[in-house]
């Protein structure tokens, strides 16, 4: 794929619909391409953050592990998703481990350039504001659900 | 050392300054004769003053010397006329011309070898010295001031040394003949002529003296001068660190004002001699012209014999000028001797038999180390050890405890006879250690310290440092390189330096328990293992090169994982991703488009990467093909591209550096070179311009920069380039490139390339790590491990080590140590640097390699200590206690204390 064809891509994410497109183009260029076979991991629960990823084609699963060691798979993503920001963002160790379920394709953008494009393009950040709040609520909601199933369990065991 | 230079001289080349000053005498008869025979010209030949022509030769040429008659000319019979005696008289001096001017031939260069071979010995001496210092004296005289005494200031010595005596002598044989020939002409004239030297003689050394006292100001400021670069050099990290340039300038500006005022007085008073000299020498002629003149017109002298003063005198400026020359050089010689000779006999050092002479089988080390009372002072005559005395059988482990302040690194350097103490004595085995020479404790005990040095060469030349003591198998010459070898003995002789051959194998297998050098590597290799840096020997090894034809079963054998690795890849298509081969017929996407086009490694910097579109045969290979006007197209479009994405970036940012095709200081010229060119008619540029077009494309990786412009059309064109440049290559260029063949070993590659055959493909996840993976994987399946460490010990580790990490120079420190197998192995916090899983895996492996063998560690922690088999605990420089770990863990307070402390 080459460099056009990867800026037609981002500009389709809505995170950077507002870029301009000679800046999403040097992006695209300066980024890596970086595909992941089957069952390699992008990152790890707890490694420090060195870049932000793409997903360009592919699936893969988020998973948490707790502190007993039980694995959780929290979510799944595909296409178009970008993952891998918090750590970057705020500079904590990786919150959850991904893992490419199919053969994944992803654009690794590195922390430099992604608080550059930050910096400059404020309405990346409303974007960024917006998808964690979205995730947030996600939590939220699964959260209440947990709740109310942790209650009726109480209840049928009482 | 002798204290002056003369007595130096003298001792050294007394032959030879006899020899030269008698050859200074014998040259002076002719010497005479040469203004001799023009006076006979003029007066006799010429004028025909004093001759009956013909002239009988044989008569005239009969000497006599206390009565008796010498006919000079044998008994044969000469008579000739006025213009034949003129044309001998002529030939007579055209031959003292020669033998005079091959006297001076000779001289000058037997006194310029003379003078050659005295400095040398002085170099050597002086550096033989620094050898024996005592090592405190290091903390007051830096390299900055020990390395311009050996090199620039001796140097004018040897001119000196040619010089000292024959100069004088011959000089003054020369100025007192062609007095005498003046004196012998008319006595008044000649001491009109010299009636002013006195007042030379006692003015100019008067004047001298101010410029020798200002000469020696000047060497102690230039020597403090290089001391300050010397500093500078080793402190730049700090300077930059905290911004002190303008400072450090400073200072130095301010010293070289200093030096400024010096040479300036100097100049002043030197040629205020000058002056004084020769308006001085110009009386003579004053004297001439108007005494002799006067004579000449009452008669009382010949016009020829004036003539031939006034020749003489002019003659006469030269020897006097060279002598007063000389009395300055000497005066400059004897400071400079003076200064440096003080410097070079420190109180305390030791005498060269300490080092050269050669002891008797030096047997192992056996029985007890005993200190009694040893006591060492520091600079301010605070005791710093005081009063150890211990004994230590050699069978044992020591860990020596206490902290930063407590000796024990003193204590270390005591024992190990570096230092030696201001008082008490150490002995081994009942002899006196203080009595064992170099030769011995050097070879049978090691030190390591804290701050190890490493020298400039590979790591094997490091690691077998501590075998060299002595040539052990002379090197074998034949012809001309004996010859050579010879000449080599003979002058080092002649200098009084050693004639050790620097091309014999001087490596002590033997010390080091192996029979020949594949069991040295072996060896070695193991020490380096067990110091914990195995692993990063094979790595330097994998990033090495080797040459193919000095070692065909090497490059055989990487050939052989060349295979293996392949095999592997062929096995499991997940790793197939991960290379990309070269395949002579194959565009390669992950290696650059100049790589492919070349389809080798460039040897040396014909084709170097950078500048491939300036090189003529390049570009017509692509003329050639075709190829011109679509590179042209091609770089059109990376420049602006580029332009684009980078155009508003700041310079310095750190994307131009690692991703821009175009520096940010050409940016803004490519930027006006596409604003005036005509992207269809890109033929019409000017050369220069074509070339910075040109010179982009051949830097594209298709697979990395993903710019869509290599596209299948562009492959085929270069893949036939690609054929091309090889089937026309002109011989001379030949050994400029180094082309991939899968079948050969590229010797311009190194080895892990050489595995590869390829490229590590960009856009696959943790490509490089797995594929590092893999070769080793082939390495070991093969068993080639230990091979690729042999090729790591060729690794240049850089001045002082600079290209090794602080930890591996330490580590390599303690393996040249083990290295000679010592039998009292002294450490000194040698693992500091190191972190401590990797402390802990050397102590343990040094622990286990000593049992029973005498080991002696001053460690940075006191828990440290837990192994070995007695603690000796320091404090404020006494020896407290000693005794198991624990015993004195639990029992003694200051152990305890030093341990509540880590």
């Amino acid at each position: 794929m080459s460099l056009n064809e990867e800026v037609e891509l981002l500009r389709s994410i809505p995170l950077f619909a507002n870029i301009e497109p000679s800046k999403l183009k040097l992006l695209a260029f300066t980024s890596e391409r970086l595909a992941f076979q089957e069952g390699q991991s992008l990152f790890h629960q707890g490694d420090m953050g060195d870049a932000a990823y793409l997903v360009v084609d592919g699936t893969a699963d988020v998973v948490i592990e707790g502190p007993d060691g039980a694995k959780l798979t929290v979510a799944q993503i595909s296409r178009n998703a970008f993952v891998g920001e918090i750590a970057i963002l705020c500079d904590v160790p990786r919150t959850a481990t991904i893992t490419a379920t199919t053969k994944l394709d992803t654009l690794r953008i590195s922390k430099d350039l992604f608080f550059r494009l930050v910096n400059e393009f404020p309405t990346m950040a409303v974007e960024i504001m917006r998808e964690l709040a979205r995730r947030q609520e996600q939590s939220n909601l699964q959260l209440t659900e947990a709740n109310r199933r942790l209650r009726e369990l109480e209840a049928a065991g009482a | 050392m002798e204290k002056t230079i003369f007595g130096y001289v003298w001792r050294f080349s007394r032959q030879q300054q006899i020899n030269m000053t008698l050859l200074s005498a014998a040259s002076l008869p002719f010497l005479y004769l040469f203004y001799e025979v023009p006076k006979t010209i003029i007066n006799e030949a010429i004028q025909g003053i004093h001759v009956q022509y013909p002239l009988n030769l044989a008569e005239k040429l009969t000497v006599s010397l206390f009565g008796v008659d010498i006919p000079l000319l044998g008994p044969f019979d000469l008579v000739v006329n006025q213009t034949p005696y003129l044309y001998i008289l002529c030939g007579v001096f055209l031959v003292l011309v020669g033998i005079n001017q091959g006297f001076k031939f000779v001289i000058n260069v037997y006194k310029g070898l003379t003078g050659e071979r005295m400095l040398r010995r002085l170099r050597f001496e002086l550096y033989a010295r620094v050898l024996r210092f005592p090592l405190p004296t290091f903390r007051k005289m830096s390299q900055g001031e020990i390395i311009p005494m050996i090199t620039a200031e001796v140097e004018p010595l040897g001119g000196f040394i040619g010089d000292a005596f024959s100069l004088p002598a011959f000089q003054g044989g020369y100025l007192a003949t062609i007095l005498a020939f003046l004196f012998l002409q008319d006595w008044r004239m000649a001491a009109a002529a010299v009636s002013l030297y006195p007042l030379q003689l006692w003015l100019i050394p008067k004047l001298q003296r101010r410029v020798n006292l200002l000469g020696k100001e000047r060497v102690a400021r230039v020597r403090r001068l290089s001391d300050k670069i010397g500093e500078t050099v080793q402190g730049v990290q700090e300077t930059h660190a905290n911004d002190t340039s303008n400072f450090v300038l400073m200072d130095f500006s301010n010293q070289l004002f200093w030096i400024y005022g010096v040479r300036e007085r100097i100049y002043r008073q030197k040629f205020v001699i000058k002056f004084l000299n020769n308006s001085i020498q110009q009386l003579g002629p004053f004297a001439f012209y108007s005494i002799g003149g006067y004579f000449v017109i009452t008669g009382d002298l010949e016009i020829g014999t004036l003539v031939a003063a006034i020749a003489a005198h002019k003659d006469l400026a030269a020897p006097w000028k060279e002598l007063l020359a000389y009395y300055q050089m000497q005066a400059d010689a004897t400071i400079k001797y003076d200064q440096v000779v003080s410097q070079f006999g420190p109180a305390g050092m030791r005498g060269p038999d300490y080092q050269m002479v050669e002891p008797d089988e030096p047997g192992p080390l056996t029985g007890e180390l005993t200190a009694a009372n040893l006591t060492l002072n520091d600079d301010q005559e605070a005791p710093v050890v005081d009063g150890v005395s211990m004994r230590l059988p050699l069978d044992k482990r020591y860990a020596i405890v206490g902290s930063g302040g407590s000796g024990k690194d003193e204590l270390t350097l005591l024992l190990a006879r570096l230092l030696d103490p201001d008082n008490g004595n150490i002995s081994l085995g009942g002899g006196d250690a203080a009595l064992l020479p170099e030769t011995v404790t050097g070879r049978r005990m090691a030190h390591v310290g804290a701050a190890a040095f490493v020298f400039a060469g590979t790591i094997a030349n490091n690691l077998f440092l501590g075998l060299k003591h002595r040539p052990l198998r002379s090197a074998e010459y034949t012809g001309a390189a004996a010859k050579h070898r010879a000449l080599y003995v003979s002058e080092a002789r002649r200098s009084g330096n050693i004639d050790f051959d620097p091309d014999a194998d001087w490596i002590d297998y033997a010390a080091a328990g192996v029979e020949d050098a594949d069991a040295l590597r072996q060896a070695g290799l193991a020490v380096l293992a067990q110091c914990g840096m195995g692993e990063e020997v094979y790595q330097f090894g994998l990033r090495g090169t080797i040459d193919p034809q000095a070692r065909p079963d090497l490059a055989a054998a990487i050939l052989r994982a060349r295979a293996g690795l392949r095999q592997h890849m062929a096995a499991d298509p997940a790793l197939l991703v991960l290379v990309e081969g070269f395949d002579a017929d194959a565009y390669n996407l992950n290696a650059s488009v100049g790589e492919n086009l070349m389809f080798g490694n460039p040897v040396g910097d014909v084709f170097d990467v950078e500048h491939l579109a300036e090189h003529p045969y390049v570009l017509d290979v692509l003329a050639q093909v075709g190829l011109t006007e679509q590179f042209l197209s091609v770089g059109y479009q990376v420049a602006s591209t580029m332009v684009e994405l980078f155009a508003d970036l700041p310079p310095d940012h750190e994307l131009f550096q690692q991703f821009s095709f175009i520096s940010a200081d050409d940016l803004p010229d490519i930027q006006s070179l596409l604003q005036r060119s005509d992207r269809a008619n890109l033929a019409a540029l000017p050369d220069e311009d074509r070339g910075r077009l040109m010179s982009l494309p051949f830097k594209i990786i298709p697979a990395r920069h993903r710019l869509g412009l290599v596209d299948d059309d562009l492959q085929g064109k270069v893949l036939e380039a690609r054929r091309y440049f090889a089937a026309n290559l002109p011989d001379e260029l030949r050994s400029a490139v180094e082309f991939f063949d899968v079948t050969e070993y590229n010797a311009a590659a190194n080895i892990q390339d050489n595995i590869l055959f390829g490229k590590v493909a960009y856009g696959q996840a943790q490509a490089v790590d797995r594929v590092g993976a893999l070769i080793s994987e082939v390495i070991m399946e093969l068993d080639l491990h230990e091979v690729v460490a042999e090729v790591g010990l060729n690794f240049e580790v850089g001045i002082a080590g600079s290209r090794l990490s602080t930890a591996q120079r330490q580590k390599l420190a303690l393996a040249r140590a083990l290295m000679k197998r010592p039998d009292i192995l002294i450490l000194s916090e040698p693992t500091a640097s190191l972190d401590s899983a990797t402390q802990a895996g050397i102590m343990a492996a040094l622990l286990a390699e000593y049992e029973g063998r005498c080991l002696i560690w001053s460690v940075q922690r006191a828990s440290m200590a837990a192994g070995f088999d007695e603690i000796l605990v320091m404090r404020q420089g006494r020896l407290m206690e000693r005794g198991s770990y624990a015993d004195l863990s639990q029992n003694n307070e200051c152990v305890r204390e030093l341990l509540a402390s880590e």
